[in-house]
């Protein structure tokens, strides 16, 4: 019997995501385990493993296509089952949904004259019980606002949206890229995927929410780098990164600072038991933080270890949700990229992330000489719900000492 | 424990009071209710109850006529009204003894007699037992509206409290006010084969009503030759042994007309006097009790609900308002106050009267752009069938969204038809939904459907 391969949460948030890539061909068989196609989800790809022993029979969402959760992306059998039963439902499902696109607006809306499709809110119908739910007033003033019901939070019974809802709904606060500088050419409209649209809503939400402010100092490199010169001499073929130093002198630094190491709850603070740094790591389109997790228990070499294994699933959309979510704190370091000191956006649930500038060899006065001097900048953004100035002055004083002198956070 | 005897003390038993009560216990508090009279209110007692009861009684009466439509010799010389009567308070006094259980069953104390509020969380009931409790809630209900000339007397001038406890059926009656309760008791009586006078002071009966439904039911009325005087100012010129000549002044020559009793109904005055309001600085506006989110009073932890409050006099609006007032005490509720566009109400003449929302009329004034469809009974099969064909469904939407802004009902079981719309627009479906949905053959709900299509453009029987 054929039967319908529903698209599946692969992570936690995930309310849809778009086929990447098939694995199988239409006709070929797999296997239990195997990766049937890779789906892009709102944070990195996942792997579609099979369910079951069968041969795909028909792919209903091509590559590049987007399915919602609990949504049909292909049929599978045995070799040779009848499908057009199933394709036939899926067809008169999406004639018949109010919600499919445009599907039957004509007989809908016989005086409709329109030409141009009204875009539309979203793809809700499912069979699972992620759908979005709204009233049916609500989506048809979203569908004329051309609103995306996604973005908004519903205030109906059981969150559902309603038209006050959709009314009340601003465009999103995210500034659009556009110029008014008469110039010719056509701009490029590229629309925005699962990633970049968490990214911009996560980075706004943090933004807008959590009040910043910013401490910025500079640190001298000479011991660190002459420690780690020493050990990578030593042990060539476990060579650390400088990121992993840093990473281990910070843990050690938070834990001397528990209150850097929270999170605000908007009734209570939370303090973190363990700190678990999450590192900004650039992809082709977009960015994201993988993190080690209790770095404060763990030996430098170990963190190393994790962290190539992390960096290196990061670049390649290869991280699980457990991954990268749930930094208590951040590192951002642009320091490769020649940039001197900048300042970066917390990265919730933490309460500061760090800036890394880039070692640059500067004169610095030390005991009224001038000297040439490995100096680093170091900005700390911090959320004032939770870390006020003098703390976070304290905790960044421990970090120098600590990075200019590593000994001194053995003590 | 407590500092208070209760957590909530409620005032008055009526619709509004005993269902605060039993949602305040379901939510955890400790509650009494004072009430002085049967429990039950107004509305089980004096109002809803007794009067849908004659109703009932009064429309099977009228079955005689059909009945020798059929060839059937009938004999109504038995009629007994006093029985008509009886019946009417034994529905009542049932369903008060179901209030007494209810309160009991969910462990509410009923305290007996006279409330007055003496302190910001203090009661006094009868003079001098005291009783205290952290919140209060005022749902002390209405009573009739006495207008000057007209007072009453419940033997030859009666509020509706009288005409509900008349054991005999006067000859002629003079019904002053064409509100519901007006042309309740106007079927009532008419049924029964009293002369009835129906008299308005605005310019049609149920002037608040969608006038296209008032038109049907004044038509049905005028074919029972109900006398129907709209505009009309009515005074009463001279009192006689065997009633009373009623002056009825239009724009011409006053008329008069002579009848046995006179019945008013031109509103209720709440019952907010004598509760000790003045001295703990609540507010009222005519005798009404001023409340602003939740119900809640200008003394914060004093809440007042129902008939005293200004809001459409309706039991079932006084339960929803006690709900949304006990559930904010509780720190449970969202709902600040009942959305007035989603309050049903219900005429139970024949035909009957239903609606929510805006008029055409109200639709139109305010400023939205209106798309109106009126279905008539006679285009649904059941209502031809059962030769119930005065009637229909109207809808009247918003013209771009089709969003549902109002439906007014008139004919056989519009009180209960009025419901199925009443839930597609609380729940924001659309005119689309429901003509989509199937409706079973033959029904009168099929013509809600029809009327919905006709918003889309597609009724079917038109
Ligand atoms: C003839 C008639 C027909 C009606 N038909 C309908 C209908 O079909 N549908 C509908 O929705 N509505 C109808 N109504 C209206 C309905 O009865 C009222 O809206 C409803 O009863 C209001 O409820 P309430 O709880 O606010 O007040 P009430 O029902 O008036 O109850 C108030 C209670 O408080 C008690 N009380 C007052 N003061 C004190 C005090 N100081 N101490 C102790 N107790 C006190 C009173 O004795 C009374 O029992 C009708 C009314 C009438 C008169």
């Amino acid at each position: 019997m054929a039967e319908k391969l529903l698209m599946i949460a692969l992570s936690p948030t995930m309310e849809q995501g778009t086929i990447h890539k098939w694995h199988v061909k239409e006709g070929e068989s797999f296997s239990t385990g195997d990766i049937l196609c890779d789906v892009e989800t709102d944070k990195t790809t996942m792997e579609y493993e099979a369910p079951d022993d069968a041969v795909l029979l028909k792919i209903l969402i091509k590559e590049g296509g987007q399915a919602t959760v609990g949504q049909p992306i292909a049929v599978y059998g045995e070799m040779g089952d009848e499908i057009s039963d199933i394709l036939r439902e899926l067809k008169e499902k999406e004639d018949t949904d109010p919600n499919a696109e445009n599907a039957g607006a004509g007989e809908r809306d016989g005086k409709n004259k329109t030409a141009v499709p009204e875009p539309k809110p979203e793809s809700p119908e499912s069979s699972s019980g992620t759908r979005i739910t709204a009233s049916p007033l609500a989506r048809k003033i979203a569908g004329e606002k051309g609103i995306d019901l996604r973005r908004i939070k519903g205030s109906g019974p059981g969150g559902r949206i309603i038209k006050k809802d959709v009314e009340a709904f601003k465009p999103s606060a995210i500034p659009s890229i556009s110029s008014n500088i008469p110039i010719s050419g056509d701009d490029t409209k590229i629309p925005l995927s699962d990633k970049r649209t968490i990214i911009a809503k996560r980075l706004s939400e943090s933004k807008y929410s959590a009040p910043h402010f910013y401490l910025t100092l500079k640190a001298d490199m000479t011991r660190l780098i002459e420690s780690r010169l020493r050990f990578n001499e030593d042990h060539p073929e476990s060579k650390t990164s400088l990121n992993a130093w840093i990473m281990k002198l910070t843990a050690e630094a938070l834990k001397r600072h528990p209150e850097i190491n929270a999170t605000w709850n908007s009734d209570s603070i939370l303090k973190f038991f363990h700190v678990h740094i999450g590192l900004a790591v650039a992809q082709k389109d977009g960015l994201i933080t993988p993190l080690v997790k209790a770095v404060e228990m763990k030996k430098i070499s170990q963190i190393d270890e994790e962290l190539k294994v992390l960096i290196d699933k990061a670049k390649n959309n290869r991280l699980t949700p457990d991954e990268y979510t749930g930094a208590t704190f951040t590192i951002s370091n642009l320091g490769s990229w020649g940039i001197e000191e900048f300042t970066a956006i917390i990265n919730p649930p933490g309460s500061a992330i760090l800036a890394l500038g880039a070692i640059q060899k500067i004169p610095v006065v030390i005991h009224d000489q001038i000297v040439i001097r490995p100096m680093m900048a170091m900005t700390l953004s911090c959320d004032h719900r939770v870390i006020d100035g003098a703390a976070g002055a304290d905790f960044m004083k421990t970090l120098k000492s600590y990075l200019e002198d590593p000994a001194l956070a053995m003590i | 424990m407590s500092e208070f005897n209760y957590d909530l003390i409620v005032i008055g038993a009526g619709p509004g009071g005993y269902v605060s009560a039993i949602r305040a216990s379901q939510l955890g508090m400790n509650v009494a209710v004072i009430e002085k009279d049967n429990p039950g209110g107004v509305c089980l007692n004096w109002g809803c109850i007794p009067s849908k009861s004659l109703i009932s009684q009064a429309q099977k009466f009228t079955y005689l006529k059909d009945l020798e439509n059929m060839g059937i010799k009938t004999d109504a010389s038995g009629f007994n009204y006093e029985s008509v009567y009886k019946k009417s308070r034994l529905a009542a006094a049932k369903l008060s003894k179901g209030v007494e259980f209810l309160l009991k069953k969910n462990k509410i104390e009923l305290i007996k007699g006279a409330a007055k509020i003496s302190g910001n969380n203090t009661i006094t009931v009868d003079g001098d037992k005291q009783y205290t409790a952290n919140k209060i809630l005022i749902a002390t209900g209405s009573r009739p509206r006495i207008i000057p000339g007209f007072e009453f007397d419940e033997a030859g001038v009666l509020s509706s409290t009288g005409a509900l406890n008349l054991k005999t059926l006067p000859k002629s009656v003079a019904i002053i006010g064409a509100g519901a309760i007006g042309v309740e008791f106007a079927y009532i009586f008419n049924s029964f084969g009293v002369k009835v006078h129906l008299v308005e002071m605005l310019d049609s009966i149920l002037p608040l009503e969608d006038k296209d439904a008032s038109d049907i039911l004044a038509k049905a009325f005028k074919k029972n030759s109900v006398k129907i005087y709209t505009s009309v100012k009515a005074s009463i010129s001279e009192k006689m042994s065997s009633g009373y000549k009623v002056k009825l002044e239009a724009d011409g020559e006053p008329e008069f007309i002579d009848v046995e009793k006179i019945l008013v109904a031109v509103g209720r005055t709440p019952n907010s006097d004598n509760l000790g309001l003045e001295n703990l600085g609540i507010k009222t506006d005519r005798g009404f009790i001023e409340t602003g989110d939740f119900y809640e009073t200008s003394v914060p932890g004093i809440y007042a609900i129902g008939d005293v409050i200004n809001t459409p006099l309706l039991a079932h609006v006084a339960s929803k308002e006690g709900e949304i007032a006990v559930e904010h005490m509780a720190g449970k509720g969202h709902e600040k106050r009942v959305d007035p566009t989603l309050i049903p109400g219900a005429v139970y003449t024949e035909p009957q009267i239903a609606g929510f929302g805006y008029t055409e009329m109200k639709a139109h004034e305010a400023g939205f752009p209106v798309k109106v469809f009126s279905f008539p009974f006679r285009g649904a099969g059941k209502a031809v069938a059962v030769e119930e064909s005065d009637g229909f469904v109207k809808l009247v939407c918003h013209e771009e969204t089709h969003e549902i802004l109002g439906a007014h009902i008139v004919g056989k079981e519009a009180t209960e038809l009025i419901h199925e719309i009443l839930l597609a627009r609380k729940s924001e479906l659309l005119p689309e939904d429901i003509a989509a949905m199937i409706h079973a053959h033959p029904t009168l709900s099929e013509a809600v459907m029809e009327a919905a299509r006709g918003i889309e453009e597609w009724a079917i029987h038109v």
